[in-house]
């Protein structure tokens, strides 16, 4: 972790009714094809349900319901990126089900801006910030607050 | 002497090194001067463990030893003597002669005595010392030889039948420790003893000084023992008594007859004596009295356990791939790879178990020694006692079980110590002579219960409020409720015994107790009735617990419904059901009335049949609670890994966690107590709409 002045962190980006986010690529751990979930019972519409991960059961958050945007039909092609986030002293780990994965980018922190005052849409508790690359609005992600927000 | 307890002591011997380490790494934060009290309770709970485990399972030399030390510690921590360097010293050693003698009692030979019998005499000199300044002695005791080990080749066990044993304690022996009846109950380990104790010696009750055994004994043990197994259990009662051990029909061995009183001498040549670890032990005696040892099992690292288990886990996902590429082939081979990678799933999910399997124990691995414990307690303190023991084959995980072994030692020597009365004031009350100890274990609500429980006399609320004002713990004015006084006994150093026992009552315990079982995520509470008794119920988590579970479905979901809370499934007939003001649906089982929770309902999904008469009721059991649970059809049994949800999710109510059944899939495992507070606090309303929906 250097924290150089002009430190810049990789950031996987995904689509998302083509809006394009970006998540902190050291919290990812891996990146999967859609599988049935399990739904628990008295959980918002957002949470899909639990998903065998190697015999661990992991919540998954469909993204496009969490942001209040269409949603769309689960098929082979739905992509799951498996994150790991920290929590208190232990970690968290949360599928999140987005539309496709794009692209790996590297952004200073100098070049993020963060976001103005939109009133209440439901992402916009969520995010850490905005950013460009290759001329495109990247929507940066706070995870941590993500899936707090998810579980409790 | 039926019950084996070799079988716990690898556990004991690794306990005890890990303690000591603890120990150790305490004494050396102490050195640096940091003397705070939480230091030497640590130390001392160290100390404590290890005489309580060395005195159960007979190793007496130990058990003498840590005795010595502890009250040394206790004096410490009480304050009496202050921490000075050189009794860190000296506690160090300690520790050091511990490992040894413990090492060497492991493997099954005898310890170097003349070094630990220096620093005993060190130790009980220090103890007695009026101030803190270590008295320097020479050890009485630090001349003894080595005892004897039968000379290589020569096999005296084949010749000796058994051994004559005359012990007439001295004056002060039992003042410093040695107890005859340790020594006796150590000899009957060995073989059949029977002993004549002569009591001529004894006055009149009003000469009587208690602290002086009067008593002599004659002993006949009947057993295939060398006379150094025999010799080692009088080892530190040399000097303080007139010992005589002779064959008890004379044989051609060298190495008998013992002359009286001359135990001490050397026994045997000695080179042969204090064996190293590596030294050649007479192979073919050490053979006999070593059944199994280590052969059986081997202790193997939780963390390596964990790497096979996630290996395992990476090789079902690769399997899985595997097989759904093969499902897209096609061609004459397609069909036997597939067929080979059917085979190959079988096998992976076989491994899959056994791994996950290798970190569960029954709790039966540490109930098996109460049922000795009790016996040799209620010996002792002469008390009657009765154990019941039910649930030793609930599973759980090993980290859970290592860290309850303790806690549940503790809470039994309780409750027979403080707990069951002496015979006489149990028939005064009106109760049977005989005391009850009850160790329970079942699963309940996604947790493991262990109960401890007697029909003793009951905690004595007076009794613990007065000691918690004298020790300061409660201001002198302070009111308290019943269960704030309770938890009083779980406050460090508390203690309500009068005496300090070999048993308990040093006020080291219950703070253990809770602290271990918190550790692992677990609860205690205590329950007390005055004259009825008191119960410990230990909560424990099962994070990784397996759980016999019956698979139901409903609709598209599968849930798994512990079988220990099912009491039967039936086919409901409609005019079995009745609905209560439209408020709720009941059913008419025999003579009862059973509330009917439609789990689709409950949970929110889908069903197959919604007409009761189409289903299946499984009517479970919680709490004493019974209700029916309304399901499409039930599946298999089986045995299912609880995982929690609560790691990456959070914790549901009515769940006790998740499993992944073969396919795959992740089912929902139901936690019955939970699932009918959900029922009883569903809106009326819903229930009533239900109910019409029926009609």
């Amino acid at each position: 972790m250097s924290r150089e002045p002009a430190a810049s962190q990789q950031y996987l980006t995904f689509k998302l009714a083509g809006e394009e986010y970006g998540l902190g690529i050291r919290l990812v751990q891996e990146i999967r094809g859609w599988s049935a979930v399990t739904a628990i019972p008295h959980s918002p519409d957002w949470m899909l349900g639990v998903m065998d991960l190697r015999g661990v059961p992991v919540p998954i958050m469909d993204l496009r319901r969490r942001f209040e945007l269409e949603p769309a039909q689960f098929g082979p092609s739905t992509v799951v990126i498996v994150i790991r986030v920290p929590s208190g002293d232990q970690e968290r780990t949360v599928g999140l089900v987005v539309d496709a994965v794009s692209e790996v980018y590297d952004i200073n922190a100098a070049d993020c801006r963060s976001l103005p005052d939109i009133g209440s849409a439901a992402s916009s508790e969520v995010v850490q910030g905005l950013a460009q690359a290759d001329g495109k609005t990247l929507i940066l992600l706070d995870a941590a607050r993500l899936t707090a927000n998810a579980v409790h | 002497m039926t019950l084996d307890l070799a079988q716990f002591h690898e556990t004991f011997f690794e306990e005890s090194f890990e303690a000591l380490g603890s120990m150790e790494a305490a004494l050396l934060k102490l050195s640096a001067g940091e003397a705070d009290g939480e230091l030497i309770n640590t130390i001392f709970r160290v100390a404590h463990s290890i005489k309580g485990g060395s005195a159960t399972f007979g190793f007496t030399d130990v058990a003498a030893f840590t005795h010595t030390l502890e009250t040394l510690l206790d004096q410490l921590r009480s304050g009496q003597r202050q921490v000075q360097s050189s009794i860190v010293d000296i506690l160090l050693r300690s520790v050091d002669v511990l490992r040894e003698m413990l090492s060497a009692t492991q493997r099954k030979q005898p310890a170097d005595p003349a070094m630990a019998a220096g620093l005993h005499a060190e130790l009980q000199a220090i103890v007695k010392s009026p101030t803190g300044s270590p008295a320097p002695v020479v050890a009485k005791l630090a001349t003894v030889a080595p005892p004897a080990v039968a000379p290589p080749g020569s096999s005296p066990a084949e010749a000796i039948r058994g051994w004559r044993i005359r012990l007439v304690p001295g004056a002060r022996m039992m003042e410093h420790g040695n107890d005859p009846l340790r020594m006796m109950r150590e000899l009957a380990t060995l073989g059949t003893l029977v002993t004549r104790a002569d009591a001529g010696k004894v006055p009149t009750l009003a000469e009587l000084d208690p602290e002086v055994c009067l008593l002599s004994w004659d002993m006949e043990l009947r057993s295939e023992v060398e006379l150094v197994a025999v010799e080692q259990i009088f080892e530190w009662a040399v000097g303080e008594c007139t010992l005589s051990i002779e064959p008890l029909s004379p044989v051609d061995s060298p190495a008998v007859p013992v002359p009286a009183a001359a135990v001490a001498p050397a026994l045997a040549p000695q080179e042969v004596a204090a064996p190293k670890p590596k030294a050649k032990a007479p192979a073919a005696a050490e053979a006999a009295r070593a059944p199994s040892g280590e052969g059986g099992s081997i202790r193997v690292s939780i963390e390596k356990i964990d790497e096979l288990l996630n290996s395992v886990g990476e090789l079902v996902i690769t399997q899985s791939v595997c097989s759904q590429l093969a499902a897209t082939l096609e061609g004459r081979q397609a069909n036997d790879l597939r067929n080979a990678l059917v085979q190959f799933e079988r096998h992976m999910r076989a491994l899959q178990e056994s791994v996950m399997r290798v970190r569960m124990l029954p709790i039966a691995s540490i109930f098996n020694r109460f049922p000795r414990m009790i016996r040799d307690l209620g010996q002792r303190l002469g008390k009657k006692l009765e154990l019941k023991m039910s649930g030793d084959q609930t599973e759980l995980d090993k980290t859970v079980l290592e860290k309850i072994g303790d806690p549940l030692v503790h809470l039994v020597r309780n409750a027979v110590d403080h707990g069951i009365e002496m015979p006489d004031k149990r028939r005064a009350a009106g109760k049977d002579e005989q005391g009850t100890i009850s160790l329970h274990a079942y699963h309940k609500g996604g947790n493991v219960i262990v109960e401890v429980s007697d029909d003793g006399a009951g905690l004595n609320r007076e009794r613990i409020l007065t000691k918690a004002r004298e020790r300061g713990l409660v201001g002198a004015d302070e009111e308290l409720s019943d269960d704030k006084i309770l938890n009083l006994i779980f406050a460090p150093g508390f203690s309500t015994a009068d005496v300090v026992s070999d048993v308990s009552g040093r006020g080291v315990g219950m703070d253990v107790v809770r602290r271990n079982i918190n550790e692992i995520g677990g609860h205690v509470q205590l329950y007390s009735t005055p004259g009825k008794g008191s119960m410990v119920r230990i909560r424990l988590p099962l994070t990784l617990a397996i759980l016999d579970g019956q698979l139901a479905r409903v609709g598209k979901e599968i849930y798994i419904v512990p079988i220990v809370s099912i009491v039967e499934t039936i086919q409901i007939r409609r005019d079995q059901v009745s609905s209560l003001a439209g408020k709720a649906e009941l059913l008419r089982l025999r003579d009862e009335y059973i509330p009917i929770v439609r789990l689709y309902e409950l949970f929110g999904t889908q069903a197959d049949h919604t007409d009761l008469v189409n289903g299946l009721l499984m009517i479970v059991e919680a709490d004493g609670k019974r209700v029916g649970l309304f399901v499409d059809e039930l599946m298999s049994q089986q045995q299912v890994v609880i995982k929690s949800l609560e790691t990456n999710f959070r914790q549901v109510t009515a769940l006790a966690g998740a499993t992944m059944l073969g396919d795959g899939h992740v089912a929902l495992i139901l936690d019955i107590p939970g699932v009918i507070v959900r029922y009883l606090d569903q809106p009326q309303a819903a229930r009533a709409d239900l109910s019409r929906e029926a009609a």
